[in-house]
């Protein structure tokens, strides 16, 4: 965005402080305009009111990101893509997660498109409260034919409602598929060099979204991208190429950061979401397991550093875990805290006979023990010691969890545990195991030494609570 | 009939009326003059106002001399290419592309370069290793086309002073070893493909085997004689023993330039500082994922203890993919950053306790505890994955060194690392219809 500081973009607003946003000032309300933490249409009176419609569309183009964003699909599995406004997450956040795509083929049998599109619908992976999922299917026309196209394309569209990636050179194939498509607004891939006025016509025919393809180019791929624009066509994609080993891939990591560099710092031209192909590995490894590898070190590289959508073949778990992982790493809100308070937690109804467990106020470590617990439908209490946000492990080593802090957030909490348990007795982490005899010590009550993972405390409960002595 | 000026919506106007019956003995006769006015420098409202006008005049037009018999349509095809007669949305595509040359600065904030870390030392410099690493120098983050990187990425590799648990796919490339502090080094060495070697002290522990510091020094010099490479000394971990334990295993290692792991403001460091500027040796300053406490503690390091800078490498603290490592990666980011931006406490090599992946529960379980994940697959094959991504990402945000535990972590991550940093040579790839491939 244009504008660097609140007061820049008060000077827009009503200035009446009507509180409609939920605000109590328009300045508080620019505040959150410059985070992004709220929209320009959360202010219903620039909205509404008809005096203010001049002003409503300045700023509007001055808070627009840099980086133009593109929504793909439809509904609620609809994706959006671009839309940043920094080149290092810390200095605000990156918008728009990575979309990740996975291929399907047209030369595929019916049985075997069904079921792969079904494996890559349904992958989930539970992760602080919500499931990590993929995103979207590629769809590769391996047959050149534009007819098989169709078909597999119509399969998917039956199967599930993941947006799509409609990917050929050939403009006759792209058109069957959009025949079939169109309505769902799929990504095109791709316009090169060679066919680039075939796909406009497309593009502009059937109104969706383009990837340009130029690889290793960076005067093409802009020019590419600079004719597109300047045939009226605003949702474009841009792919400089996915070179898989070697000094190409060295090239290929400096070509995304100079795209999106540019794109910050003002280049509209090539200011738009960038692709990548981590799929490319495949050309190179033989094995599966080495090209899944070798692609997903590709796909993190990319999540790390500016891609925005990629293609990738692998479904393997082993790969899809750490490609959703440093997805949401890079994409995680820098500014969410990353501490829950202290305080004494209730997991489902706990009475006096449930366990207490002990964990630090790492958002991460209490979420994660949290979902554990009420997952296998354990009642129990959890005391969360004010660890300053560390892990516990890395807080035993760094004395944030001790006997003492642990004596400290009890009492905060006003929690007696000879009063309100039967048992007197708390079940420390497994790698919190030294603090034992400090802790049976400066509290008075039984300590049990739990899992060093909470993934395996409801087992360990079944065989150690309740415990044997009082 | 006289000529006069007649304004073309005139002319719609007059053949909008004309339908098949009127046509019958209509003659066109004289001349129709044209008058466009208005000058030079049509507006395009204007502009597209009068050429809707005039397409509608050709229309009329053209419906009569088509009612006269004339081959219209054979007209409009060759004159103006095929032209199908219900297209109202024709694409607009240009005949060229509008050529652009693409450019982008280098950043010009980052004036100021890493301090170089030299560890290990040769029979030049009165040590026994055969080579010596040097960590630093970067004026960039890495792999950035602003700036040469002086120095790859070195892995060290870990070994312990006693038997660990440890995850199965790490442990069955140990078992032979994992008695024998000495014997597990030659193997990371000669085996694995380590640039260097962490002895971790850790039986020292007073809860764990309490060795004393005299007896763990013995270690140490087994593991120099074992190897040829540089080595870092680890503790235990525990805060008091630690000092002493390291200040014991820096004598024995004086000459070998070790890099001592580590000091930490939870410690006495000015021991641990002591021990390497007395020995000759440099120190890691650890920290936990907080930039402040790193100034602070890399200050007193300096100021308070008298450590060169060119003896100062900083760990800044390692979680694992899925486990905090968004904080890690941007923790290092931001300290790089301010590093080549002109901070003088955070100009130093970092390092990674990558190792620290094998905590995560994906590396290491057979399978999701949660019953509503989709199959985790093979756990054999998600732990390398994990220490490799949880390296690569810090790589990203300028990490220098990296400790770490699987073979094939070791394998792949210096892989990628030295692809990135220029020095892979591979065949040249086409990928202009990767689309086509069939896997």
């Amino acid at each position: 965005m244009k504008l660097n500081s609140p007061l820049e973009a008060y000077k827009y607003l009503p200035g009446t402080n009507c509180g409609e946003c939920g605000e109590t000032t328009c300045m508080a309300f620019a505040s959150h305009l410059i985070d992004r933490s709220y929209k320009l249409t959360d202010c219903k009176p620039m909205v509404k009111v008809n005096k203010y419609s001049k002003k409503f569309d300045v700023l509007k183009q001055l808070l627009a990101p840099e980086i133009h964003e593109v929504e793909i699909g439809v509904g609620e599995r609809a994706v959006k893509i671009g839309g940043d406004d920094v080149l290092f997450r810390h200095k605000l956040t990156f918008f728009n997660k990575t979309a990740l795509a996975y291929d399907v083929w047209d030369t595929m049998d019916e049985k075997d498109l069904v079921e792969r599109i079904k494996k890559i619908d349904d992958f989930k992976k539970f992760y602080v409260g919500e499931f990590l999922t993929l995103d979207m299917i590629a769809v590769r026309s391996t047959s050149n034919d534009p007819e098989k196209f169709a078909a597999t394309v119509k399969k998917v569209i039956d199967t599930t409602d993941m947006p799509m990636v409609l990917c050929s050179f050939n403009p006759a194939v792209l058109r069957a598929g959009l025949d079939e498509a169109a309505d769902k607004k799929p990504l095109i891939y791709a316009a090169n060099q060679d066919n680039w006025q075939e796909v406009a016509e497309l593009v502009q025919e059937y109104d969706v979204a383009v990837t340009v393809f130029a690889p290793n180019d960076l005067d093409l791929l802009k020019s590419l991208a600079g004719t597109f624009s300047g045939m009226g066509i605003k949702d474009i994609v841009l792919d400089p190429g996915t070179f898989p080993t070697g000094k190409e891939l060295k090239t290929t990591f400096n070509n995304f950061l100079k795209i999106r560099r540019a794109g910050i710092n003002g280049d509209h031209d090539i200011a738009f979401p960038i692709m990548t192909v981590p799929m490319t590995a495949w050309m190179v490894y033989d094995d599966d397991v080495s090209a899944s590898y070798w692609e997903t070190v590709i796909a993190s590289i990319f999540s790390v550093r500016y891609g925005d959508i990629m293609i990738l073949h692998s479904i393997e778990p082993y790969a899809l875990l750490p490609q959703l992982h440093i997805r949401d790493t890079i994409y995680t809100d820098p500014r969410t805290p990353v501490t829950v308070d202290p305080g004494v937690m209730e997991v489902g109804s706990p009475d006096a006979n449930s366990p207490v467990i002990v964990t630090t106020n790492f958002a991460l470590t209490y979420y994660t023990v949290e979902s554990d617990l009420a997952s296998s439908k354990v009642d129990c209490y959890i005391l969360v010691v004010d660890t300053e946000g560390i892990g516990v492990e890395a807080a035993v080593a760094g004395g944030q969890l001790t006997a003492e802090k642990i004596k400290r957030d009890f009492e905060a909490a006003e929690f007696d545990l000879k009063t309100r348990t039967n048992y007197n007795t708390v079940i420390l982490p497994g790698l919190a195991a030294r603090l034992q005899g400090d802790v049976e010590d400066v509290l008075g009550a039984n300590v049990l030494i739990g899992s060093a993972d909470s993934g395996r405390l409801p087992g360990w409960l079944e065989t150690n609570w309740p415990p044997t002595k009082k | 009939m006289t000529n006069k000026n007649i304004k073309l919506s005139e002319i719609s106007d007059i053949f909008k009326k004309l339908d098949v019956e009127e046509l019958e003995g209509v003659t066109i006769e004289g001349d129709i003059e044209l008058d466009i006015s208005g000058g030079g420098g049509l507006n395009p409202a204007l502009a597209y106002a009068l050429g809707h006008e005039a397409a509608q005049v050709s229309l009329h037009v053209a419906n009569i001399a088509r009612m006269l018999g004339y081959p219209v349509d054979q007209l409009f095809a060759t004159s103006m290419g095929a032209v199908p007669a219900a297209e109202t949305t024709r694409p607009n595509v240009l005949d060229e592309l509008i050529p652009s040359k693409f450019e982008v600065s280098k950043v010009a904030e980052w004036n100021n370069s890493i301090e170089e870390v030299t560890l290990g030392a040769t029979s030049a410099d009165g040590g026994s290793r055969k080579n010596t690493i040097t960590l630093g120098g970067e004026n960039a983050l890495p792999y950035h086309f602003d700036g040469e990187m002086p120095h790859r990425n070195y892995v060290t590799m870990d070994v312990f002073d006693m038997p660990i648990g440890m995850a199965k796919s790490v442990k069955e490339n140990y078992e032979d070893v994992i008695n024998d502090p000495a014997d597990w080094a030659k193997k990371v060495v000669n085996d694995f493909n380590a640039d260097m070697v962490t002895i971790h002290l850790i039986s020292t522990d007073p809860l764990i085997n309490d060795t004393p510091a005299r007896e763990a020094a013995k270690v140490v010099e087994d593991v120099l004689q074992a190897v040829d490479v540089p080595i870092v000394i680890g503790g235990s971990g525990n805060p008091q023993k630690d000092p002493e334990v390291l200040e014991k295993a820096a004598e024995v290692a004086e000459g070998e330039r070790v890099l001592l792991a580590s000091a930490s403001l939870n410690l006495d460091y000015e021991r641990v500082a002591k021990a390497a500027t007395d020995y000759g040796h440099a120190v890691l300053s650890w920290t936990q994922l907080e930039i402040n406490a790193q100034k602070e503690l890399n200050r007193k390091l300096m100021k308070q203890c008298g450590v060169p800078r060119d003896s100062i490498v900083m760990d800044p603290t390692t979680a694992a993919l899925g486990y905090g490592l968004d904080y890690a990666y941007t923790n290092m980011e931001r300290i790089r950053l301010a590093g080549l931006m002109g901070d003088d406490e955070l100009t130093f090599p970092m390092s990674s306790g990558t190792t620290n992946a094998w905590g995560a529960r994906e590396s290491w379980m057979k399978e999701s505890p949660m019953n509503e994940d989709s199959n985790w697959g093979p756990r054999e094959y998600r732990g390398p994955i994990w220490e490799i991504i949880t390296g690569l990402t810090l790589s990203l945000a300028g990490n220098d060194l990296f400790m770490m535990m699987h073979p094939t972590s070791v394998e792949v991550l210096k892989e990628i690392t030295q692809t990135l940093f220029g020095s892979v040579e591979t065949e040249s790839l086409d990928i202009t219809n990767w689309i086509g491939t069939e896997v």
